[in-house]
């Protein structure tokens, strides 16, 4: 009766600190056929095929040689993200063109990863669209980027978790770097290395507070 | 009631409009076919409401078929059956042609579900807010989405009781991460009923047509979880761009192309975190109500968390 299944589902666009992201090289497909989806595997056990973060946009750079090619780098609380758009992407390469850093922005993008000359493995972005936003929303994406990291922290050792497998045969299997890495960005947050008032933590259980 | 009596009552209901009968009447003439003649009730109902279809100079397709079925506006699953509903007027909508006398959102206590009354039925309006029986409704499907149309055999009942409409509207928010093709300065249909959005000026139904502008916004919101297909119609899209069906004209005029409208809309939404909030119709999310989201403030236990988890 309904139609729903004919839709093809959207890929979600993980929230990822920049310092996790640039770790992810290991790239694979869950299939075999030839298009489809590329997926970066996270350190923290997911599969990433877009990506959406907001950033500080320190600099831009035409890096082509023939075409206009434009480098931007957006910087979060932990590192440096690369985007890199070309004339495939027209609209994200214009932005980077016109916009005057510094600027806060968010970008929707696919990440992309290129192996250098010495053999070692850049992680990128491929941006599908970059636009300007306000501080709020920057710092919003800290919260939401944090709590969905401390998420994925959590379910690492899941036995069901099969990226977090796959994140331990590749990256090795202690993911608490990044856990220090969500602090930092918490801590940089206006108000956010306030003491916790942690009203929760001690608050006594009942039949249990008198044994 | 006995059987005889319901189908008499049935008749009656249908003919109302058209006829001076009474239910006393009706199942009299049913009566004599059954049990005098040995007709079986359902022919017997036929060949009745024929011979009233002759007195009324009526055809059969000018009026319900008989025997509407009360259903709950969620059951609806089929196209083109006759219903009763008993529905709370939620919400009127503005009507995009003169054909529509009235278009909107019924409700009872399954859900939501769209209705529209034509002008050419001549029925008499209803009021947001108040509760109807709707008789002799016919179901419409479009794109796997159930609505209700009214017809000039529809019979409509102004109720006393309340009807408490279920809650069928959705919550989602995240970040809008996509503003789809066919958002913006759109045309749509003109035909009666139709309202569907043109390409190129076509209507997939129609042909080409003289479509009528209007306004509104396909986005996607995502949380890092789960993605969400959401629209904004003129109303909603005029209150979260500021952008008006007339200031919108204006900026594709101006720009002898329509898609400046669009490139707008993407450089003030795109990137910024909404809650959206409306009822589902098929895998969208209608923006009755929505809210740019500011920063969360309970970073502190999080910021304990992490620390624990180092």
């Amino acid at each position: 009766m309904s139609t729903d299944q004919s839709v093809p589902t959207r890929e979600v666009a993980q929230r990822v600190f920049a310092a996790e992201f640039n770790d992810a090289s290991y790239t694979f497909k869950e299939s075999d056929d030839e298009r489809a989806p590329v997926y970066a595997l996270l350190p923290t056990g997911e599969q990433a095929n877009r990506v959406f973060f907001v950033g500080t946009l320190t600099e831009t750079d035409d890096v082509g040689e023939d075409n206009e090619y434009w480098q931007g780098r957006i910087v979060d609380p932990t590192g440096t993200f690369f985007v890199y758009a070309g004339q495939y992407q027209p609209e994200a390469a214009s932005m980077l063109r016109e916009l005057e850093p510094p600027a806060y922005v968010a970008v929707v993008g696919k990440p992309r990863t290129y192996e250098t000359d010495d053999g070692s493995i850049t992680v990128s972005v491929r941006p599908e669209s970059i636009t300007t936003v306000d501080a709020v929303t920057r710092d919003r994406w800290v919260a939401e980027t944090a709590e969905r990291t401390l998420g994925r922290i959590d379910a690492f050792d899941d036995e069901t978790n099969e990226y977090a497998r796959m994140a331990r045969e590749q990256y090795g299997d202690d993911p608490s770097a990044y856990a220090e890495t969500v602090a930092s960005a918490l801590e940089s947050l206006d108000g956010g290395d306030s003491v916790p008032t942690d009203d929760t933590a001690d608050a006594p259980v009942d039949g249990n507070s008198q044994a | 009631m006995t059987e005889l009596r319901t189908h008499a009552d049935e008749i009656a209901a249908q003919f109302s409009d058209h006829l001076d009968i009474d239910t006393d009447e009706v199942e009299d003439r049913l009566q004599q076919l059954v049990t005098e003649y040995k007709v079986p009730v359902d022919e017997a109902r036929r060949s009745l409401t024929n011979s009233y279809l002759d007195e009324a100079g009526l055809d059969r397709d000018e009026l319900g078929r008989g025997g509407a079925e009360a259903v709950l506006v969620d059951e609806i699953d089929q196209d083109e059956q006759w219903v009763d509903v008993t529905v709370k007027v939620v919400d009127l909508w503005e009507p995009r042609s003169d054909s529509i006398s009235q278009v909107g959102l019924v409700g009872d206590e399954s859900g939501r579900t769209k209705f529209v009354a034509f002008s050419t039925s001549e029925l008499e309006e209803l009021d947001e807010g108040k509760n109807y029986k709707l008789a002799n409704v016919v179901t419409d499907e479009y794109q796997g989405d159930y609505s209700i149309k009214l017809n000039r055999t529809t019979t409509i009942t102004e109720l006393d009781e309340e009807i408490e409409v279920g809650d069928s509207s959705t919550t989602v928010d995240g970040a809008l991460v996509d503003v789809q093709s066919g958002s913006g300065l759109i045309k749509r249909c003109p035909e009666e009923g139709c309202t569907r959005v043109l390409q190129n000026g076509r209507c997939s139904e129609h042909g080409e047509v003289d479509g009528e502008f209007d306004l509104r916004i396909k986005a996607v919101l995502d949380d890092g979880h789960e993605v969400h297909d959401v629209i904004f119609n003129r109303e909603a899209t005029e209150e979260l761009t500021g952008i008006g069906l007339e200031d919108a004209k204006q900026q594709a005029q101006d720009a002898l192309d329509t898609s400046v409208v669009a490139d707008g809309i993407r450089t003030d939404i795109l990137g910024r975190y909404y809650r959206v909030t409306g009822p589902t119709l098929g895998r969208y999310v209608l923006a009755n109500e929505f809210e740019q989201l500011r920063r969360p403030t309970d970073t502190a236990a999080m910021l304990a968390e992490a620390r624990a988890d180092q």
